[in-house]
C-alpha cells in the first residue's frame, strides 16, 4: 500500500498547515502552587507539564557541587498513558535518560547559572501526550517554567523540529511525520542572538541540505519564542491584577 | 486534560476509523507564520487494532483553512496567485449548454482515465479526496493523474477539499469510509456551484458539474441541487466528440447487457479464501503464462524456495478460468489421473463471437485428443483465483462484426498469448484495417471474453510508423515524449561552460581528441586520444561525455532515464532515454565545441601495459568527429601525418596489443550476423540491406572502451565494496553447448568446452576445407549457447566474472547518454574521486539492486524491439522485391522443419514440411545427429540448401517470411525453381 503522503503537491501537509507552519502552541504558567516554578504548555497534541525547584542548596552527594555555578538538575519522563500504546515507563531507562542530558545542556546554555554558585536548580519535565517534537515541546515548557520560578536566563530556550522531504523543510513535525521516515533535526535557540543551544540530529542527510533545514529551525524557533512572549506578558499582567500592583 | 485511554473492546472496531472528538479550545494564542487567517482545529480519532490484538485509539490533529482557493479565472473572491480553470470553459454537449467545471468521483478517475487524457476534456476540478483514495487504489491511475495535472493545457486543478473549512464533512456514526468520501465529493462541489454562483453576471452561468457512475450518489447529488450526470451520458452528449465515447470504459452494469446469463466459467475464490489456500499448500501461487501456438494451454510458473520453481500445466478453458497472460494466479493441482502432456497442436482462436457453443464442443475434443496421446505427465491444475491482475493496453486489430449495424466486435491482441477482447464501438469502419489499442476492463464469469474498451487508434495496419510504435508498445519500451516536468531540468540555452564548472575540473582543450563512431552518429558518447609523454611512454586518455552533470540524482530528469534505462535503436529511428538537447547536444563530444567529459587517462608503455592510471572530470575540445572508414582511411594514408592521424596511429598499435593479450587471456569472439539497411532518404523504406562490415579501427574503439570499463569497475568497486554496479556475464552450464558439440561432430570436429579459452581456441582452429564459412556458422551457433550478461549490485553477489571478455570485473563506463547503469557508474567515480557528492540512494544496495532489475529487464526488451525492427525492415525489404532465390545453410533441425540462414541477408528462416493444407511427406528425425530424414533425403546441420523467400502476408498481424525448398529436389516438399524474380535482380542472384 502506498505510504503517506507527507507533502501534497498544492503544498498541504497531512494535518492542513503548510511547510513552514506550527501546530496551535498553547501554554499556561504557574499551574502549580508548591513548586517554585511551574508551567504547562501544549504545542498541537503535544502536551508537556514542567516543574522547576531551586535553586536551593545541593542536596543527595555534595561532591557534584560546583563552587562558581549552579548544577542543573532536569528529569525528563512520560506518562504511561502518553502514546498510543499504554506502556510502563520506568524512571533512568536510555532513552530518558538521554533526553534529560540533552534538556541539562540546553538549560546550561540558557540559565545564568554562575548567579547562584554551590547550588542546585531542579527541572522535572512530564509528557502526558506524545504526538511528536517531544524534546521542542519540553525545552519551550521548561522555559516557561524556568521564568515562573524567577531565575534570571540569558532569553528564552525556544526549540523546533524540523523535517526534510521532497527538498522542502517541514516545521514542528507531529508524530506521523516524525515516523514516516523524514530525516529530522531538533534545534534549541536563544533567538534575539540567534545563538544555538543545541543541535540534534540522529538521521541520515545530505550535507548540502543541512544550511536551508538549520536556517528553517531557527526561523521557527523565533516564531515560537514570540508566542512564549505572549504567554509572559499575559500571565504578568493577570499577577500583577490579581496582587494588585 | 484528556487521556488517551485503551478501549477495552476489541472485535468492534477493525481499522475503522471515525471521527469523534471535536476540540473546541478557547483560541488562546496561535502562532502561524505565513499569514494570520482564522484557522479551525479537528481532531480525527480512530481506533486501530494492532497486530497483537490490542485496540490502540489515535489521535490526529486536523487543520481547517479558509486560504485554499478555488483555482477559477472567473472568481474575484479568492486571493489566488495564478489560476488553473478558464473562465470560458466551454465544450459542446447537449446536456450542459453553459460553460462549466468537471468534477469526477472516484470511480470515475480510476475507470475512465483514458477518457480524461483525452484533450478534449479540460478545465476538470480533481478533489483531494478523490486523489487520495485514486492513489490508494490504483498506483499507475495516480502517476497519470498526476501527469495530467501538471500539463498545463488540460486546467486540471486539485482542490484541496479536505483542509478548506467549509468542505471538510465528518465521519457519521454508522457511515461507512466510502459514503463519507461521496458525501464529501459533494459537499465540495456544492460550495464550488455556490461559490461560481457569486460571479454568474460575468461568465454567463458558469457551473460545476459531478460526474459519478454510481445511483445513489447520483440520486443523493440530485436531491441537493447539485448537477449531476453519469460519465456515459456526458460524455455521450459531446457534440463535437462522438469518438470520445469508444474510449469510456464499460462499467460493471453495462456488462450484462452484452452477455448471456450463461455461466461459463467457475467462480473465482475470494482473496482471503486463496492466501488460506496458499497458507495450508493447497494452492500454489504462480504467474501465469499463456501458451504462444495453443490458446487453450498455459503454464504457471511457481516460483519455490531457492532455485526449485516448478510449472504447473493448465489446459482447457474452464481450468483457464479467465487468467491472463502475466497474471498472477493460485492454481489447484488437479489428481494425478487428470495430468495431461503439454499438447503439440497448434491452435489458434479463430471463432468468431456469435458461436460460442459449437466452438466449446470442438475444444473439448482437442482436449481429450491429448489426453489420448499423453505420453509424459506433468503436473496439471486449474485456476482457482486471480491473486493480481496485470493487464496493460494491448495492441492489436479490430475483426469486425458480420452484422453491419453492431457496435460490438473482437478485437484480436497482436500477442498471441492475450485472449481476444470484446469492445464496443461505432466506428468499426474506420479502425478496421487500423492497428489500435484496447484495455480490459474486466472478464464476468459468463463471458467467453473479456470485455474492454478502445483506447486510441496507432494508425493503418502494415505502415511503418504504426508497426513501429506497436513494436514499442509491445515491448514497453517508454517512448513518449518527455513531459514538461522532465524538460524543466534541462539546461538553459545559450548554454556555456562557467567557471564554477571548472572548479573541479581539469583543462584537457588542448588534448588531440577526436572521437571514431558509426556514421551517422549524433549521439557521441566517447572520444579517444594517444600522445606521447617526455619520458618516452604513451599517454592515452578515453573521455565520457559527463552526462551525470546535467542529470542531477532524484529529479524528474533522472527518474525518467532510470526508469527508460537504455536508449533504443531501431532502424531508422532512436528513442532517446534522455532528451534530445544532452543527447544530440549537450553530452555528445562533437567535434570544435567545449564539452564536459568524463576522463579515464592511462599512462602506458609501448607493450600496451598500464603504468599508471587516473580518472578525472574535464573539459576537452574534439578536434574530429570521424567515422570508422574515414578514421581507417588516416590510420592506412601515410602521407598524412598531422596530430589526429598520429594519434589515432598509436592508439590503433596499442588496440592490437591488448586485443592480442585480451585473446590469450580466453576471452571469446563471438559472431553474429548484423544487418544494416540503406534507407531511401524520401520515404525510409529500406533500399539495400548488407551485413554489418567490421574494421580494424571498430575494434580499436572497442579495446580501449573494454580497458576503461575495466578500470573504472576496479575503481568503484574498491570504493565502494558493497554499492558498486557491476556486470557480470556467467559461464554457461554446459548442457547448453549441446547443440553446438553435436553440430560440430557431424564435420568432425572437437569443440572444447571446458572454459571459455578452450573454447576459444577450439573455435580458432575449427576449419572445414572447402566450406570457409563454417567457422561462422560455428561462431552462431556457440552465441546461442551463451547466458545473458546482467547488470547488479556488488554487495548483493559474490560472483562477478565476466565469462565472454574473460575478465573478473566489468561494468559499463562508457556510454551514458544511451544506457543509464553508466550514469550510476560515473556518480559512484565522481564519488570516488572527490568531484561530486554522494546521495543515499546511490550507498542503498538494496535500490541499487532494484534498480538494476529494471535496467536489465530494459535492456532485454530494447533487444527483442530491436530485432523485431529487424524484422519488420526485412518484410518490407522482401514485400518491394517480389520471390528471391537464396543460398544458405541449415542452421537447425527440427522434428518438422529445419532452420535456415541466409548468410546475404543474415535472415533466419524456417521451412516447414508439414503445411496445413499438404499432406505430411514421411519425415524420421534423429535427435542424435541430429538429423532429419524426409522421402529418401537426409538434413544435416550445416548443409547447403537452396530456398526461395518470399512474404506471406495471408495474416496482416503477423506478416512473416516464408521459405520453400528448391534445392536439393525432393518431390512433394520442395517447390520448383523460380519461375518469378525480378530481371534486375539476376545478376546479383547469380554471384
Amino acid at each position: 500500500m502506498a505510504g503517506l503522503e507527507l507533502l501534497s503537491d498544492q503544498g498541504y501537509r497531512l494535518d492542513g498547515r503548510k511547510a513552514t507552519e506550527l501546530r496551535k502552541v498553547q501554554a499556561r504558567m504557574g499551574v502549580f502552587a508548591q513548586a517554585d516554578g511551574s508551567a504547562y504548555l501544549e504545542q498541537g497534541n503535544t502536551k508537556a507539564l514542567a516543574v522547576v525547584y531551586g535553586p536551593h542548596e545541593m542536596r543527595g552527594s555534595r561532591s557534584r557541587t560546583l563552587h562558581d555555578r549552579a548544577v542543573i538538575n532536569c528529569q525528563y519522563s512520560m506518562a504511561t498513558f502518553s502514546t498510543a500504546e499504554r506502556k510502563r515507563r520506568p524512571h533512568g531507562d536510555r532513552k530518558s535518560t538521554e533526553m534529560s542530558l540533552h534538556l541539562k545542556q540546553t538549560f546550561e546554555a540558557a540559565v545564568m547559572t554562575q548567579l547562584y554558585p554551590r547550588s542546585q536548580i531542579d527541572i522535572y519535565v512530564k509528557i502526558l501526550q506524545s504526538d511528536g517534537g517531544n524534546y521542542s515541546v519540553c525545552v519551550n515548557a521548561a522555559t516557561l517554567a524556568v521564568i515562573d520560578a524567577g531565575i534570571p536566563m540569558r532569553d528564552y530556550v525556544c526549540a523546533c523540529t524540523v523535517g526534510f522531504v521532497d527538498e522542502t523543510p517541514l516545521a514542528d513535525l507531529c508524530y506521523a511525520e516524525e515516523s514516516g521516515g523524514v530525516s529530522s533535526l531538533a534545534l534549541a535557540l536563544l533567538p534575539r542572538g540567534g545563538q544555538i543551544a543545541l543541535l540534534q540530529m540522529d538521521a541520515r542527510l545530505h550535507q548540502d541540505h543541512l544550511e536551508t533545514l538549520i536556517e528553517a529551525a531557527m526561523t521557527a524557533c523565533k516564531g515560537v519564542s514570540k508566542v512564549l512572549d505572549e504567554v509572559v506578558r499575559q500571565h504578568l499582567q493577570e499577577v500583577s491584577v490579581l496582587t494588585g500592583e | 486534560w484528556r487521556r488517551w485511554l485503551r478501549s477495552a473492546s476489541a472485535a468492534a472496531f477493525w481499522e475503522a476509523c471515525c471521527i469523534v472528538l471535536v476540540l473546541t479550545l478557547s483560541p488562546l494564542l496561535f502562532w502561524c507564520l505565513t499569514a494570520l487567517i482564522a484557522i479551525m482545529l479537528k481532531s480525527k480519532t480512530f481506533v486501530k487494532k494492532t497486530r497483537s490484538g490490542g485496540v490502540m485509539k489515535i489521535v490526529r490533529e486536523h487543520y481547517l483553512r479558509d486560504d485554499i482557493w478555488c483555482g477559477s479565472e472567473a472568481c474575484t473572491e479568492c486571493k489566488q496567485e495564478s489560476t488553473v480553470l478558464q473562465k470560458d470553459a466551454c465544450i459542446e454537449s447537449n446536456l450542459c449548454s453553459y460553460p462549466h467545471y468537471l468534477i469526477p468521483d472516484t470511480n470515475v478517475v480510476l475507470h475512465q482515465i483514458d477518457v480524461l487524457e483525452d484533450p478534449m476534456i479540460r478545465n476538470v476540478i480533481i478533489l483531494q479526496t478523490v486523489l487520495q483514495e485514486v492513489r490508494h487504489r490504483s498506483a499507475p491511475v495516480y502517476k497519470r493523474l498526476k501527469d495530467i495535472i501538471h500539463e498545463k493545457e488540460k486546467h486540471f486543478y486539485t482542490f484541496t477539499n479536505e483542509h478548506r473549512r467549509e468542505t471538510f464533512i465528518e465521519r457519521e456514526p454508522g457511515e461507512s469510509a466510502n459514503d463519507r468520501n461521496d458525501r464529501a465529493i459533494r459537499v465540495a462541489a456544492k460550495w464550488y456551484s455556490q461559490h461560481l454562483k457569486m460571479f454568474e453576471s460575468d461568465t454567463d452561468g458558469l457551473k460545476v458539474v459531478l460526474l459519478t457512475n454510481d445511483q445513489g450518489n447520483k440520486q443523493k447529488a440530485e436531491e441537493s441541487d447539485l448537477l449531476v450526470y453519469k460519465c456515459e451520458e456526458y460524455i455521450k452528449s459531446l457534440i463535437a466528440n462522438p469518438e470520445l465515447v469508444d474510449r469510456l470504459a464499460l462499467s460493471s452494469d453495462d456488462k450484462n447487457e452484452i452477455t448471456s446469463s450463461k455461466v461459463l466459467f467457475p467462480e473465482h475464490l475470494p482473496l482471503s479464501r486463496i492466501q488460506a489456500g496458499i497458507k495450508s499448500g493447497s494452492f500454489l501461487q504462480g504467474t501465469f503464462r499463456a501458451s504462444r501456438d495453443n490458446y487453450l494451454e498455459a503454464t504457471v510458473f511457481v516460483q519455490g524456495e531457492g532455485e526449485d520453481s516448478t510449472e504447473v500445466l493448465i489446459q482447457g478453458l474452464q481450468n483457464l478460468n479467465r487468467a491472463v497472460h502475466q497474471d498472477v494466479v493460485a492454481v489447484q493441482l488437479l489428481p494425478r489421473n487428470q495430468w495431461v502432456a503439454p499438447s503439440s497442436v497448434v491452435l489458434q482462436d479463430e471463432g468468431t463471437a456469435k458461436d460460442d457453443d459449437v466452438e466449446e464442443e470442438e475444444e473439448e475434443k482437442l482436449v481429450a485428443a491429448t489426453l489420448m496421446s499423453s505420453m509424459s505427465l506433468k503436473p496439471t491444475g486449474k485456476v482457482v483465483g486471480i491473486i493480481k491482475r496485470n493487464w496493460r493496453p494491448f495492441c492489436g486489430m479490430l475483426n469486425v462484426s458480420q452484422i453491419k449495424e453492431s457496435t460490438r466486435h473482437l478485437f484480436t491482441p497482436a500477442d498471441r498469448r492475450i485472449p481476444r477482447i470484446r469492445i464496443e464501438t461505432r466506428q468499426a469502419s474506420t479502425l478496421a484495417g487500423q492497428r489500435i489499442m484496447v484495455a480490459i476492463d474486466g472478464w464476468p464469469k459468463h463471458s467467453r471474453y473479456p470485455n474492454g474498451h478502445f483506447v486510441r487508434s496507432l494508425g493503418g495496419a502494415g505502415e511503418k510508423n504504426t508497426e513501429e510504435e506497436v513494436l514499442l508498445l509491445e515491448h514497453d519500451v517508454p517512448h513518449q515524449a518527455f513531459s514538461q516536468a522532465v524538460l524543466s531540468f534541462l539546461p538553459k540555452m545559450p548554454w556555456a561552460i562557467t567557471p564554477e564548472d571548472m572548479v573541479r575540473r581539469e583543462d584537457l582543450r588542448h588534448l588531440t581528441v577526436c572521437s571514431v563512431d558509426p556514421p551517422g552518429c549524433t549521439d557521441i558518447d566517447d572520444a579517444l586520444h594517444c600522445r606521447e609523454l617526455e619520458n618516452g611512454n604513451l599517454e592515452v586518455g578515453v573521455h565520457i561525455a559527463d552526462v551525470s552533470h546535467f542529470i542531477r540524482p532524484g529529479n524528474a530528469l533522472d527518474k525518467e532515464a532510470a526508469n527508460r534505462g537504455t536508449t533504443v535503436y531501431l532502424c531508422g529511428k532512436r528513442i532517446d532515454m534522455v532528451p534530445e538537447l544532452l543527447s544530440s547536444n549537450l553530452c555528445s563530444l562533437r567535434s570544435n565545441v567545449e564539452r564536459l567529459a568524463f576522463s579515464c587517462i592511462w599512462e602506458m608503455n609501448h607493450e600496451a601495459e598500464i603504468l599508471k592510471t587516473r580518472f578525472t572530470k574535464s573539459v576537452i575540445n574534439s578536434k574530429a568527429s570521424l567515422t570508422y572508414a574515414e578514421a581507417q582511411m588516416r590510420i592506412d594514408d601515410t602521407t598524412k601525418n598531422d596530430d589526429t592521424t598520429k594519434s589515432l596511429r598509436g592508439l590503433n598499435k596499442l588496440a592490437k596489443i591488448l586485443k592480442r593479450r585480451r585473446i590469450e587471456k580466453g576471452a571469446l569472439t563471438l559472431s553474429s550476423l548484423e544487418v544494416r539497411f540503406h534507407m531511401d532518404s524520401e520515404t525510409h523504406d529500406p533500399i539495400d540491406l548488407q551485413t554489418k562490415e567490421l574494421m580494424e579501427t571498430n575494434s580499436m574503439v572497442e579495446e580501449f572502451m573494454l580497458l576503461a570499463n575495466i578500470s573504472v569497475a576496479q575503481k568503484i568497486y574498491d570504493e565502494f565494496s558493497e554499492c558498486a554496479l557491476l556486470r557480470k556475464h556467467p559461464a554457461p552450464p554446459p548442457s547448453n553447448y549441446d547443440i553446438l558439440l553435436k553440430a560440430a561432430k557431424s564435420k568432425d570436429v572437437v569443440i572444447h568446452t571446458d572454459s571459455a579459452k578452450a573454447l576459444a581456441d577450439s573455435l580458432d582452429v575449427a576449419k572445414v576445407d572447402g566450406f570457409p564459412y563454417f567457422n561462422t556458422l560455428l561462431r552462431i551457433l556457440a552465441t546461442r549457447c551463451m547466458m545473458q550478461a546482467v547488470y547488479f549490485c556488488s554487495g548483493m553477489d559474490s560472483d562477478f566474472h565476466h565469462y565472454g571478455l574473460a575478465s573478473p570485473i566489468y561494468t559499463h563506463f562508457t556510454s551514458p547518454i544511451r544506457r543509464y547503469a553508466d550514469i550510476i557508474v560515473h556518480r559512484l567515480l565522481a564519488v570516488a574521486i572527490g568531484a561530486d557528492s554522494t546521495y543515499p540512494d546511490l550507498m542503498d544496495k538494496h535500490k541499487q539492486s532494484a534498480l538494476c532489475n529494471n535496467l536489465n529487464y530494459r535492456h532485454k526488451m530494447a533487444q527483442y524491439a530491436q530485432r523485431a525492427s529487424v524484422a519488420f525492415h526485412t518484410q518490407l525489404f522482401f514485400k518491394s522485391r517480389g520471390i528471391l532465390n537464396e543460398e544458405g545453410f541449415v542452421l537447425f533441425v527440427r522434428k518438422n522443419a529445419i532452420i535456415v540462414l541466409i548468410p546475404k541477408f543474415g535472415l533466419e528462416g524456417t521451412v516447414f514440411f508439414d503445411g496445413k493444407d499438404k499432406t505430411a511427406p514421411n519425415l524420421v528425425y534423429d535427435e542424435e545427429g541430429p538429423t532429419l530424414t524426409i522421402e529418401q533425403h537426409t538434413f544435416h546441420i550445416f548443409d547447403k540448401v537452396k530456398v526461395t523467400i518470399s512474404l506471406d502476408d495471408s495474416n496482416i498481424q503477423h506478416q512473416k517470411i516464408r521459405m520453400a525448398l528448391i534445392d536439393p529436389v525432393i518431390s512433394g516438399v520442395s517447390v520448383p525453381a523460380p519461375d518469378v524474380g525480378p530481371q534486375a535482380k539476376k545478376p546479383k542472384l547469380d554471384q
